[in-house]
């Protein structure tokens, strides 16, 4: 696969500048320099969870299976997969011939012993609860490893993609939390870890035992800028090759500089979350489906795109990445439209009666607090709502809260009215821990107290269902009544936007659906390009 | 003797210079709703990010907001902060330096080893603590910024009252058998109040650039309600671009904390017995 | 001096327990633990794996029972390991069964701070010490009223805007300096006067800007200092006595004039340690300033109260030797103190 994408143009993308328009042949070395910043916790992602771990630990470790450009399941692992006829049984079809880093061989022991760990209580796994449905796991053969669940169960596919594969023959016996492994790992992709600066940097180069194959830059370093404005100092002395960007950057500042437009490409892809306004429904008048309906006509999602992504953004209409097949390309969301949200809050009984410019209900005028995290692009959000509900006489406060905070003092103790936050556009289009009516519980994550027996009864189907085409019905369906119901306003999904230095050629632009990096390790730095310094290294 | 220092300061230039700046920037404050030329909170989509013009004398920012008004109506906020938070510190400051001072003995140990105590303890952590507790809201802010600064007026208090205690006057109203709380109020605490006085000055300062690093930790006065620290923070994202965002925050906490400094490093030195003729 | 010493040392130990305590119930008091971080909320992750994490850490105690542990591991001087890193040590290196070892947190941030934070002194006082006697000698003078204005400036200077201004000014418009970071890419690979250069050139900016902005402070502490002694009794009479007017400023009034600063610089222990989360971000340094922070917004418990304990404790030592350097220097004092 990998072989495939080097046939194709190494950029697109138009500038006067000389570059861009040599065609420098594909070749292997060279460095890419990258930032992020927090540091990981460690390198084993099943415990470590969070953002900045998986990025390093992906190019690390391999999973079963992967998605590809176009966000299908396909082997990574795994030449190809079987499920059985009543739908409780996979089984994976290793590829010959696999190895570790370190030259010891992988087979399907190691799936087994990482299963076995994922699902162990010592490991308290956050990922834990999907693969504890597993009833049997087996080996028959080195090259075979088959999972039996007791019933059907569909997002199995999505966890194996998921779950990073680890050798068994280094962590057997030990303890995950403290074993020296979680900073200095072993894996079977396409890079291992060379050094690990703590607070400074980690260096990665190529993995000579790559399973895929061989990628075409040497190494791989990523520095820790726990600051953005210095991150974008530092890409702008050529110090390091990419960055995400917010949209005043992409769309405004890079464009007017021709200096910068010089040195840097755009990219842009949709992202992989959207932002969303949801209310307490246990809390009146959000019960009230009226209310609800009135604040999505009176919130104007095009001015939150513009205002907050700079135009860069979309609206959504179902918690699905649009254009992928669980997205439901028939739904439309609510247009923007104060009148009829005046005449539906007048219908719920909300009267300006006294004049003041706020409705009341029963003599309470309307009022309640938006709670969000410190996020930039959520407190601008609430700040635009904040003045389309005044207009149509809603009277809203603003609340920003540090993360820790918030989860525990707002969403485990469900002491809130409204809330602005995000959720993920996830992959495989099971959301039953979101808005299932059993997943209520302080700490569980349908916070917003939804309960709707059809949403209820679709999740449930769509979580037996393996074939694609059924399941899309099913959660087609179940995006359809959701928007309806209108338990939360979907605000917009945001582009993630990246600029890239341009010494590095063979990025797919535009972007497929997987995003630019699905092909990183076909990424190439062509020699006149490199940097002196590190190719000294 | 308060009025005779301030005059003798102000014919510091550089006192005198701090002094006018506290008094345009006070005055700007208060008249803010009448002065700024927009609704400091009036979004447009339309107008994002615009160079400074006759429209809008400092630009606009990322959400089309007119920074001038945002820098009137958040140079109240910030100020306002500084004030209150250096009122709240200098009350438990005198309180706890006059007991301290006063009654000496175990007391006396007790508050200045709290003192130490709290001293070592790093002031960002109780903040952040106490923010994190209470939600950051503007009363907090000035809460918490004032509960952690009332370690250096309480020593000064404390001091003042040891050296007043050994004094003549103070003695002689001590032996005509003067009530502990007349002796404090009419004797010792209007003799230690210059001193409390250029503290506080001083403190203003402190407090308004703890406000602005407060707020580059995302801890100081939360959006949308403006206040110089936020609107700084917001802009240092693009300091080479948008240099709009950031240099008239940043100048206007500059020549404010500057202007409190100066007064009050002039009112200091002007109550020095060393300076002016009447050496 | 003996008898006084032994009681401020004693004092120490209750004062010790006082900030523990403080610090662990405020930060009890602040809600969350190290499961309600970002990557919790996440729909794949459950909430039983989170109690799971709780019991593992014995988050689900009481808080004074959680306390009471605390004491009893503090008591063998055991800080205890991380929650947030996988259970790295607290404070100092441990080595598992392999004989893999891995480094303590404070261990490692540490050294960096104080590194910084003593250049960055040593450059105030350089800078403070001849900037304070000149004001001082050419009182309410045009050079006095310079200097006060010049060290104002620099403090009054928000110090993140200044550091983001210099940092573009130094490093990209001019490619003087390194932005961020303590090494370069290829340090390993560099000759020990490279490396020497390498690490001189990244600390430039972080150490100089707070050296600015600290400038005011210390240079009117000698100042106000070198005032007072150049009234007192017996520098008038050295200079009746007819002494080089040069001599009388240099040998008698700066010794008893930087007295004081001792003191000072006990005081500005908790800092030295401490360091400044501010410049630590900006500039990507792992320093306890950061390390600190993200500790408490993780909620990483152990963490916050080795670094509080430790950093209590210096400053406390740091305190007491400043005293005692203070009395030892100054016989006046040396003499009040043995009475006490």
């Amino acid at each position: 696969m990998w072989l495939l994408a080097c046939g194709e143009s190494p950029n697109s993308h138009q500038s006067a500048a000389s570059i861009d328009n040599i065609n420098y042949p594909i070749e292997s070395g060279g460095a890419l320099i990258n930032a992020m910043t927090g540091e990981p916790s460690g390198l084993i992602s099943m415990i470590a969870g969070e953002s900045a771990s998986s990025a390093i630990s992906s190019n690390i470790f391999n999973s079963l299976l992967k998605y590809d450009k176009n966000l299908e399941l396909e082997g990574d692992l795994v030449t190809n997969w079987q499920i059985s006829a009543d739908q409780k049984t996979i089984i994976f079809k290793l590829k010959p011939n696999l190895k570790w880093a370190d030259n010891q061989p992988l087979t399907s022991a190691d799936v087994l012993f990482t299963w076995q760990a994922v699902t162990d209580e010592k490991t308290a796994s956050p990922y834990a609860s999907d693969f504890q449905l597993v009833k049997k796991a087996e080996t028959p053969d080195p090259l075979t490893f088959s999972v039996t669940y007791n019933q059907a169960y569909a997002p199995a596919l999505d966890s194996w993609a998921s779950l990073q594969i680890l050798p068994k023959h280094l962590l057997q016996g030990k303890n995950l939390h403290t074993t020296a492994f979680v900073r200095n790992p072993v894996g079977s992709h396409y890079y291992k870890l060379d050094s690990w600066a703590h607070g400074e940097n980690l260096k990665l180069s190529r993995n000579a035992n790559s399973v895929l194959g061989q990628a075409k830059i040497d190494k791989l370093i990523t520095r820790i800028i726990p600051d953005n404005s210095a991150q974008f100092l530092e890409l702008m002395a050529d110090n390091i090759d990419l960055m995400g960007l917010d949209p005043i950057k992409y769309s405004r500042i890079i464009p007017a500089h021709p200096e910068l437009q010089q040195k840097l490409a755009l990219y842009k892809e949709l992202g992989n979350s959207y932002t969303y306004m949801g209310f307490n429904l246990k809390h009146k008048p959000f019960d009230d489906i009226r209310v609800r309906h009135a604040i999505n006509y009176a919130i104007d999602k095009q001015e939150i795109i513009d205002g907050v992504y700079l135009g860069l953004g979309i609206n959504i209409a179902s918690p699905y990445k649009p254009g992928t097949r669980w997205s439901n390309p028939e739904l439309t969301p609510y247009p923007y439209n104060p009148a009829k949200a005046k005449a539906l809050l007048k219908q719920a009984g909300f009267v300006d009666t006294d004049g003041d410019g706020i409705v009341e209900q029963d003599g309470k005028p309307f009022a309640f607090e938006i709670v969000t995290n410190q996020n930039k692009e959520r407190e601008k959000s609430a700040v635009l709502i904040q003045r389309r509900l005044k207009d149509v006489g809603i009277d809203v406060k603003i609340r920003a809260i540090e993360w820790a905070s918030f989860i525990s003092r707002f969403i485990k103790t469900g002491d809130f009215d409204v809330v602005v936050l995000g959720w993920g556009l996830g992959l495989d289009p099971d959301q039953y821990n979101i808005w299932h009516s059993s997943q209520q519980a302080p700490g569980q994550f349908n916070f917003i107290g939804y309960n709707n027996p059809t949403i209820d009864k679709l999740l449930e189907q769509g979580r037996l269902e393996l074939n694609p085409d059924k399941r899309m019905k099913i959660y087609h369906e179940f995006a359809r009544v959701l928007l309806e119901d209108s338990p939360i306003v979907y605000l917009s999904a945001g582009y993630g936007l990246t600029a890239i230095n341009k010494r590095v050629k063979g990025i797919d632009d535009p972007a497929p659906p997987a995003g630019i990096g699905h092909n990183s390790h076909d990424w190439y730095i062509p020699t006149p390009l490199r940097r002196n310094e590190i190719s000294a290294n | 003797m308060n009025r005779s220092v301030f005059i003798k300061a102000l014919s510091n230039p550089l006192a005198l210079a701090g002094f006018v700046i506290i008094v345009l920037v006070f005055l700007l404050s208060i008249f803010s709703p009448f002065i700024a030329p927009y609704d400091p909170n009036d979004i447009n989509v339309k107008s994002i990010l615009l160079e400074p013009s006759m429209q809008h004398w400092m630009g606009t920012d990322g959400l089309g907001r007119d920074v001038l008004s945002r820098m009137l109506h958040g140079g109240r906020i910030s100020l306002l902060v500084g004030l209150v938070a250096v009122g709240i510190s200098t009350a438990i400051g005198i309180v706890l330096g006059a007991i301290a001072g006063f009654y000496r003995g175990w007391i006396d140990t007790f508050i200045m080893r709290l003192v130490d105590v709290m001293l070592s303890i790093p002031s960002f952590f109780l903040i952040l603590a106490v923010i994190a507790f209470l939600t950051p809201s503007i009363i907090n802010i000035m809460i918490v910024i004032g509960l952690t600064s009332w370690m250096g007026v309480t020593r000064l208090v404390r001091a003042e009252f040891l050296s007043l205690n050994e004094r003549e006057f103070v003695t002689a109203s001590r032996t005509l058998g003067a009530r502990d709380a007349r002796l404090i109020f009419t004797h010792l605490l209007p003799n230690s109040l210059t001193p409390i006085i250029v503290s506080a000055v001083l403190g203003v300062a402190g407090a308004v650039l703890m406000e602005s690093g407060l707020s580059f930790l995302g801890l100081g006065v939360q959006a949308p309600q403006a206040s110089w620290g936020n609107i700084l923070t917001d802009g240092k994202e693009y300091i080479q671009f948008a240099w709009w965002l950031s240099l008239f925050p940043g100048l206007a906490i500059l020549i404010t904390v500057l202007g409190y400094n100066l007064l009050g490093e002039g009112l200091r030195d002007a109550l020095d017995p060393r300076s002016g003729n009447d050496n | 001096m003996l008898k006084y010493l032994i009681k401020r040392v004693l004092w120490m130990i209750p004062m010790l327990i006082g900030i523990s305590l403080i610090s662990f119930f405020i930060m009890h008091l602040a809600p969350g633990d190290i499961t309600s971080n970002e990557a919790a909320f996440n729909p794949k992750a459950s909430e039983e794996s989170r109690q799971k994490l709780r019991e593992m850490y014995n988050l689900d105690k009481p808080v004074i029972v959680q306390y009471g542990l605390w004491l009893k591991r503090m008591v063998t001087l055991d800080f205890g390991k991380s929650f947030a890193s996988h259970q790295k040590p607290v404070f100092w290196q441990t080595a598992d069964n392999d004989g893999n070892v891995t480094k303590g947190l404070i261990q490692e941030a540490l050294p960096i701070t104080l590194m910084i934070n003593l250049l960055g002194l040593a450059i105030t006082l350089i800078l403070a010490i001849p900037l304070g006697i000149i004001a001082a000698r050419k009182y309410l003078g045009w050079q006095d009223r310079s200097i006060t204005l010049f060290n104002f400036i620099g403090f009054s200077i928000p110090g993140f805007w200044l550091s983001l201004l210099l940092m573009y000014w130094l490093g990209v418009v001019n490619n003087w300096f390194p932005i961020s970071g303590l090494h370069s890419l290829n340090y390993e690979s560099l000759d020990s006067w490279g490396k020497l250069k390498d690490s001189l050139s990244h600390l430039f900016l972080p150490v100089v800007i707070p050296s600015i902005t600290g400038l005011a402070g210390i240079t009117l502490f000698v100042k106000n200092g070198m005032l007072d002694v150049l009234q007192q009794d017996y520098i008038t009479t050295a200079r009746a006595k007819g002494l080089n007017k040069h001599k009388v400023v240099y040998t008698h009034a700066l010794r008893n004039a930087l007295l004081p600063l001792i003191t000072i610089i006990g005081l500005s222990i908790p800092g030295l340690i401490g360091g400044s989360v501010i410049a630590e971000t900006i500039f990507a340094i792992p320093g306890m300033g950061k390390l600190f922070y993200d500790a408490v917004l993780m909620r990483d418990f152990p963490v916050v109260m080795g670094i509080l304990t430790i950093g209590s404790a210096l400053t406390l030592v740091g305190n007491l030797l400043a005293d005692v350097a203070y009395a030892w220097a100054d016989p006046r004092v040396r003499r009040g103190v043995a009475r006490d």
